[in-house]
Formats: structure tokens, C-alpha cells, sequence
């Protein structure tokens, strides 16, 4: 209850502020047109398509990154020499930052979902390669020596025992990962994708609409924190405590 | 794993690197991928070599590595400060702590927009949104490591007849430390990556700018060696920091 005080006192304030001193500016807005501006787009439709123009690129970038990641991460985490083996290569690709390939993306691509997929993809594959590979190598040894008595193939030793025993880390790997492309989707839109919610900020902004891009930065907000609660509240109901032991780096 | 193990592993990987490269060589040597958007690592390297010796590259990265820095450092200092604050003080958090938590996943570029709002498309403009953006892991780190404090050190202090400012300097901030110290390196990251948008968005020198402007002039050797710079920069100043982590934190262990 008392995390609730400063906002509303925040907002009362602004809007005081805004009805007292009647600002019309092209960069501020009171806190009443921000919430008309949210619920007209929100009304109107564009403000879901903006969102699943965003979630969608999101989401296939996570896929496939953090698919790749997951099957290197397999690779790394079974095999310790074929960890030290890629250390260099990973050591010299994993600091370029995601936005530096935007650029080069662009060449590739052009603009549309492919880029920011593409960029996507390659943030997400570094998070599920380090905690991905960190939790399969932490895979009760014992338990593929079982999967070796049984005579499983490697695949079925994959799916049948280090999958499950791994999951729940792997779990916490994608949901950071999920965290990462929400950020990095926005991130493209607002640097150069005409797509989604970044770029209704930028469009906002630049034909002068404060109120409405203040609206879609709520919308923004609210998305992230609803995706992070959803993914922690399915994590504690999936594993309890099991995602929690050793979950760090 | 024995010695000559691990050097004949390390071995294999510095031979796997060069054959990722000697593939890149062959790749655009017979034209399996356009020019235009690979070039040859020769070319690369060349433009890599000359823009460091006699073109502007170098004015590029010094530019990019001041303006990540700038706004770092400003970032680091307040968000020290104020997260000690707040996590040092019991009320202040339940008051403060969850609208904190509530921006904690918020896109630090979705501040680019309000930044451009409020200072046009200017150097002021970059600056803001980089110490705006890198405040928020620094500020939530700092807190967190604050409020970890252990209640048992707390009575320590008391017993030895400390002061609140006492307190904070000999048990709070040694014992907050490696959580400053990571916010302090996500900060970093954070940094490069908005001072990279920043610089193409905003038009300012630097090297986010030089590579939009490569890429759009399909000048592919120097849009690479752009990129490779951006990720020498960032390797080295995460290196830097493992450094000083392991330095000062070597006490722990």
C-alpha cells in the first residue's frame, strides 16, 4: 500500500501543476490527457497493434536465438572441451553490443520485422548460451551414467534426462532472455524500425503529441512489468525453490 | 583436466578463430555473399588499420568512449548516493522501493523519445538519456546491496557505539559492494548501447553514427570495422572492470 503513495502523489502534483499553470507544451502533458490518449489508443486498436507488431518480433527473435543458444549451450554444457574449444570465438562475438549490428542488419534486411528479428535473435542467444550451458553441465553426472546403463542414444539421453533435469534453470535463462528481446525490440523500433510500439513513441514525438507518447511509454511499462510478473509467478508455480538453487551466473 | 590438455584445447580454439576467419576469406573471395554486404577481413582490416592511423576513426571512438564514460561516471555517482540513501533507511524503501521496481523493466531507450522532446536533437540530449538510462541498474543494485545489510551487524554497530554515518562506511558499504560493482558493469553496458542509439539517432560524431552513415554509403569495409570496435570497447571495459572487481572484492574470499 505505501509503494502506492509516491505515484499517485507524483501524478496529483503533475496534474495540479498542469491544470494550475495550463502548460501546452510540445514535450510535457498532464497526467488526465495521458490517460484519454492511452484510452483512445487502446479504444481505437492501433495501441494493440503497435503491441503485437513489438511482442511478435520479440518473441520470434527469443525463438530463435535462444533456440541456437540452447543447442550450443547443450554442446558446451556436455562436453567441457568443446566449451574451451568456442571460449575464444564466444569471448570476442559476446561484447559486441546488440545495436552496433543494426547497421549491418540493415544492410542485410532493409527495414520490417526481419531486422529486428535478426537483432533480437543476437542478444538472446548470449543469455541462453551462459545460463543455458551453466545448467547443463550442473546435470547430475550419475544421471547420465543411468542413461549410458540403458543403452540411450545420445538424443534420447539429451531429451529424456538432461532436458528435464536442467529445465528449471533453463526456464530462468529464457525468462532473462524474454526480458532482453522486449528491450531490445523496443530498443530497434525507436533507433530505425518503422514497427511497434518504439516507433509510435518516435511518431508520437516527432508530430508533437507528448500526451501520446507518454500514453504508449505507460503502455510500454506496463507490458514489461506484466511479461515479468507472468514468467516469475509461472517459474515459482512450475519449480518452486528447484529454479532457484544455483541460478546464478 | 590436465595441462597439456586444456593448452591443446586453448590451441584448438585460437585455430578454430582463425578458420572462422579464413571462411570469411573464402566466402567473399569466390562471391557467396555480395560485397556490398560482406566485405573481405583484408579489407576490413585495412579500413580498421587506416582509419586508426590517419582517417577519423580514432576521433570516432575517443568521442563514443567519452560520451559512454560522461555519462557513467554521473550515473554511478547518484546512484550510489541516492541508493545508499534509500536502502540504507527502512522507510524509504517500503515508500520508494516497489514505483522503482515497477520501471525496472522498462526499455532504457524507450527514454530517447522524451530526451529528443525535451532537449531537441542535441549533445545534451545523448548525454541525458545515457546518465537517465544507467542510473536505473546502478540506483536498483545499490539498494539492494544496502538493504542486505545483516541485522546482527546492524546491533554490532550499535554495541561499539557507532554512528548511523559509522554504520554505513564500516559495515553497509563493504557489505553492498559486489552489488554496486554489477550494477556499476550492467551500467556500462547499458551505457555503450544508448550512447550507440543516441549517436544515430541524434546525428552526433562518434562511432554509432559512423556506422549508420557507412551502412547507408555501403561502405561495408568501414561499417565492419566500426563494429569491431564497438566490440573492442565493450570487451575492454567489461575486462577492466572483472579487474577491478576481483581487486577489490578480494577480501571475500
Amino acid at each position: 500500500m505505501k509503494g502506492l503513495v509516491l505515484p499517485i502523489l507524483l501524478v496529483a502534483l503533475a496534474e495540479g501543476a498542469a491544470r494550475t499553470f495550463g502548460i501546452a507544451s510540445d514535450s510535457l502533458a498532464a497526467p488526465s490527457d495521458i490517460a484519454a490518449a492511452l484510452a483512445e489508443a487502446l479504444a481505437d486498436g492501433r495501441l494493440l497493434l503497435w503491441s503485437a507488431q513489438t511482442v511478435a518480433s520479440a518473441l520470434a527473435g527469443l525463438a530463435i536465438g535462444g533456440g541456437l543458444g540452447l543447442v550450443l549451450g547443450l554442446l558446451v554444457g556436455l562436453s567441457p572441451a568443446t566449451g574451451r574449444v568456442l571460449h575464444l570465438p564466444i569471448e570476442f562475438l559476446r561484447p559486441i553490443p546488440s545495436v552496433a549490428l543494426l547497421p549491418v542488419a540493415l544492410l542485410g534486411f532493409g527495414f520490417g520485422y526481419r531486422l529486428e528479428i535478426a537483432i533480437v535473435a543476437f542478444a538472446c542467444f548470449w543469455p541462453v548460451l551462459i545460463i543455458g550451458s551453466a545448467a547443463i553441465s550442473g546435470v547430475e553426472r550419475r544421471l547420465l551414467e543411468v542413461g549410458r546403463v540403458l543403452r540411450f542414444g545420445p538424443l534420447a539421453r539429451i531429451r529424456k534426462i538432461v532436458l528435464p533435469a536442467a529445465l528449471p534453470r533453463l526456464f530462468v535463462a529464457f525468462r532473462l532472455a524474454a526480458g532482453v528481446s522486449l528491450i531490445v525490440a523496443v530498443t530497434v523500433e525507436i533507433a530505425l524500425n518503422p514497427l511497434g510500439l518504439g516507433y509510435a513513441m518516435m511518431y508520437a514525438q516527432e508530430t508533437l503529441r507528448p500526451a501520446l507518447m507518454f500514453a504508449v511509454l505507460v503502455w510500454v511499462g506496463l507490458v514489461g512489468w506484466a511479461i515479468n510478473a507472468l514468467l516469475l509467478t509461472a517459474q515459482r508455480r512450475l519449480f518452486g525453490p528447484a529454479a532457484l538453487v544455483n541460478a546464478g551466473p | 583436466m590436465r595441462l597439456s590438455a586444456r593448452l591443446g584445447l586453448g590451441l584448438a580454439s585460437v585455430l578454430l578463430c582463425a578458420a572462422i576467419v579464413g571462411g570469411w576469406h573464402l566466402a567473399t573471395r569466390f562471391g557467396l555473399v555480395s560485397r556490398a554486404f560482406l566485405p573481405s577481413p583484408e579489407r576490413t582490416w585495412l579500413a580498421l588499420w587506416r582509419g586508426l592511423t590517419e582517417g577519423d576513426l580514432r576521433r570516432q571512438v575517443l568521442a563514443t568512449v567519452e560520451r559512454m564514460l560522461l555519462g557513467w561516471v554521473l550515473a554511478s555517482l547518484v546512484g550510489i548516493v541516492l541508493g545508499s540513501l534509500i536502502g540504507s533507511s527502512r522507510r524509504a524503501r517500503a515508500w520508494i522501493g516497489p514505483s522503482l521496481e515497477f520501471l525496472r523493466p522498462l526499455p532504457a531507450s524507450a527514454l530517447i523519445p522524451i530526451g529528443i522532446a525535451f532537449f531537441g536533437l542535441s549533445q545534451s540530449m545523448v548525454l541525458a538519456v545515457i546518465c537517465f538510462g544507467t542510473l536505473w541498474p546502478m540506483l536498483l543494485a545499490t539498494i539492494q546491496g544496502f538493504a542486505a545489510l545483516d541485522p546482527q551487524l546492524r546491533d554490532v554497530g550499535r554495541m561499539l557505539g557507532f554512528g548511523r554515518l559509522d554504520t554505513v562506511w564500516k559495515f553497509a558499504l563493504p557489505n553492498a559492494l559486489p552489488d554496486i560493482l554489477a550494477g556499476m558493469r550492467l551500467g556500462l553496458t547499458v551505457a555503450l548501447i544508448l550512447s550507440v542509439v543516441g549517436e544515430m539517432l541524434a546525428g552526433q560524431q562518434g562511432l554509432g553514427l559512423s556506422i549508420l552513415l557507412a551502412a547507408r554509403a555501403f561502405r561495408s569495409p568501414d561499417l565492419f570495422a566500426g563494429v569491431i570496435l564497438l566490440g573492442a570497447i565493450g570487451y575492454a571495459t567489461n575486462l577492466v572492470l572483472a579487474q577491478v572487481e576481483l581487486r577489490v572484492l578480494r577480501w571475500r574470499s
